[in-house]
């Protein structure tokens, strides 16, 4: 049976605006939890053992044919590999993966001036891609490796037009649970979604941790056989890390 | 003026001054043409399809669109445009993800990122230069529930785009060899580019 039983190997929680970065392993679920509903959390994913591959937005739509990702979906590698499944989510409306991540000079537009460090010390207002830098940095990665974003607690209006805007699907206590398919190098920015039309500084805390649940069934797993596509997504993921193992899937 | 014709399934890479405005011609029609963009004096700033996006919030590209650098800055702007619609959500097409969209018959296919790698290599750049492109006469339309797709072409024969450089840019071209979804009409097509320097 594939259980549930989830071993929480490790936890914490990510104060408003700032960042973590991590690896987790293959096999292990990273869960994170918008707790007060801030709708404010980017991730960018790379693999750990060769850092050139990293999550692709546009591919991972591509498989999946949408673009507002959740439970039983895959995020995709820009070489067509599985990086994490979506194991479960407890979201109002998924998580987009089209409009990216706040920069300097959005945070200015969007809040005003008066959020340095001067003033606010460690409250003061940050943006993803200083945010991303940073993270990123410390593993010899830089602003060349930074491409569109994995939103979570977000969706779009999207209008037949093409203009677009933030959806209000925002749920306190809302989790993602994503099962890492490679060793995945992870980045996650716990700034304001960019679209937001607040023109308050108000991220909010994200618990993340990192557990450990059965192994998945491949004759069974939801994300594996959601489609003949994200089944040779897998098998291809397969085969890679058969390589790495001297041939042992 | 000057003038190149880029074969079905060819890249195309050149430095055009600011100021200089190419013309991309669609020459057969429903040929997507995948580009991307760099400052040319410092390339580590490049095409940001986020940051155009929102500018104009909107997903589709077309006269009137300023293609915006990951700093935010203007690296090329679109003046005409007989096509209408063009996308930069859509992405390029890759052996890996050819592979498991249409199945392992399509692997050895020849696809986008091989003619942007190599085009990127003249110019000393490489595969982490490579960000989300412009597809030129790419019809993606999105949905609602953020469906996305790669629909029929709608460009006609002979329809073309303008762009004027903002600043001196590179520019790298995939025309793309896709054959397996309907992005260039199921026939990869050549393009024409013409272009003329300021004070030419």
């Amino acid at each position: 049976m594939v259980g549930q039983q989830r071993q929480i190997l490790w936890e914490d929680t990510v104060p408003p605006g700032a960042y973590l970065t991590r690896v987790i392993p293959r096999g292990h679920t990273l869960r994170v939890t918008d707790v007060e509903g801030a709708g404010a959390a980017s991730v960018l994913a790379y693999n750990q053992d060769q850092l050139t591959e990293r999550y692709n937005a546009a591919d991972t739509a591509k498989v999946q044919g949408t673009a507002f990702l959740t439970a039983g979906m895959v995020l995709v590698s820009d070489l067509g590999r599985a990086m994490f499944s979506i194991t479960s989510d407890t979201s109002a409306a998924g998580h987009e993966t089209l409009s990216g991540g706040t920069t300097p000079w959005s945070i200015r537009r969007s809040y005003g001036d008066g959020g340095s460090y001067q003033e606010l010390r460690n409250g003061r207002y940050t943006n993803d891609r200083d945010n991303f830098i940073a993270a990123l940095g410390r593993h010899g990665l830089d602003r060349r490796d930074l491409v569109p974003t994995l939103n979570l607690f977000s969706r779009l209006n999207i209008r037949p037009d093409g203009s677009f805007e933030l959806a209000d699907s925002r749920l306190a206590g809302a989790s993602v649970g994503m099962r890492a398919e490679m060793n995945v190098l992870i980045a996650i920015s716990a700034t304001p979604h960019v679209l937001d039309p607040s023109r308050t500084w108000k991220p909010g805390p994200l618990v993340v941790s990192v557990g450990q649940d059965d192994p998945p069934d491949p004759a069974v797993d939801a994300c594996r056989n959601r489609s003949d596509v994200a089944r040779r997504v897998f098998e291809s993921t397969d085969d890679y890390w058969s390589q790495r193992n001297g041939g042992v899937r | 003026m000057s003038t190149f014709t880029v074969g079905s399934g060819e890249p195309w890479g050149s430095i055009l001054a600011a100021g200089t405005t190419l013309r991309i011609i669609d020459l057969e029609g429903t040929q997507a043409v995948d580009v991307l963009f760099y400052n040319a004096r410092n390339p580590i700033e490049r095409y940001s399809a986020t940051e155009t996006i929102r500018a104009q919030r909107n997903f589709y590209v077309s006269t009137g669109t300023v293609l915006l650098s990951d700093e935010g800055n203007a690296l090329a702007r679109i003046v005409e445009d007989t096509c209408g619609r063009h996308d930069t959500v859509g992405g390029a097409c890759v052996a890996e993800g050819n592979a498991s969209r249409f199945g392992p018959a399509t692997k050895y296919m020849h696809n986008c990122r091989d003619n942007f790698l190599v085009g990127l290599s003249q110019f000393g750049l490489s595969k982490r230069d490579i960000v989300p492109n412009v597809n030129f006469f790419m019809n993606v339309p999105l949905g609602e529930a953020g469906q996305l797709q790669i629909a029929d072409g709608i460009s006609k024969p002979g329809d073309h785009v303008d762009l004027v450089m903002e600043m001196d840019t590179l520019v790298v071209i995939s025309n793309c060899p896709q054959v397996n979804n309907p992005c260039n009409g199921w026939n990869p097509t050549p393009i024409r580019l013409d272009w003329t320097a300021p004070g030419r």
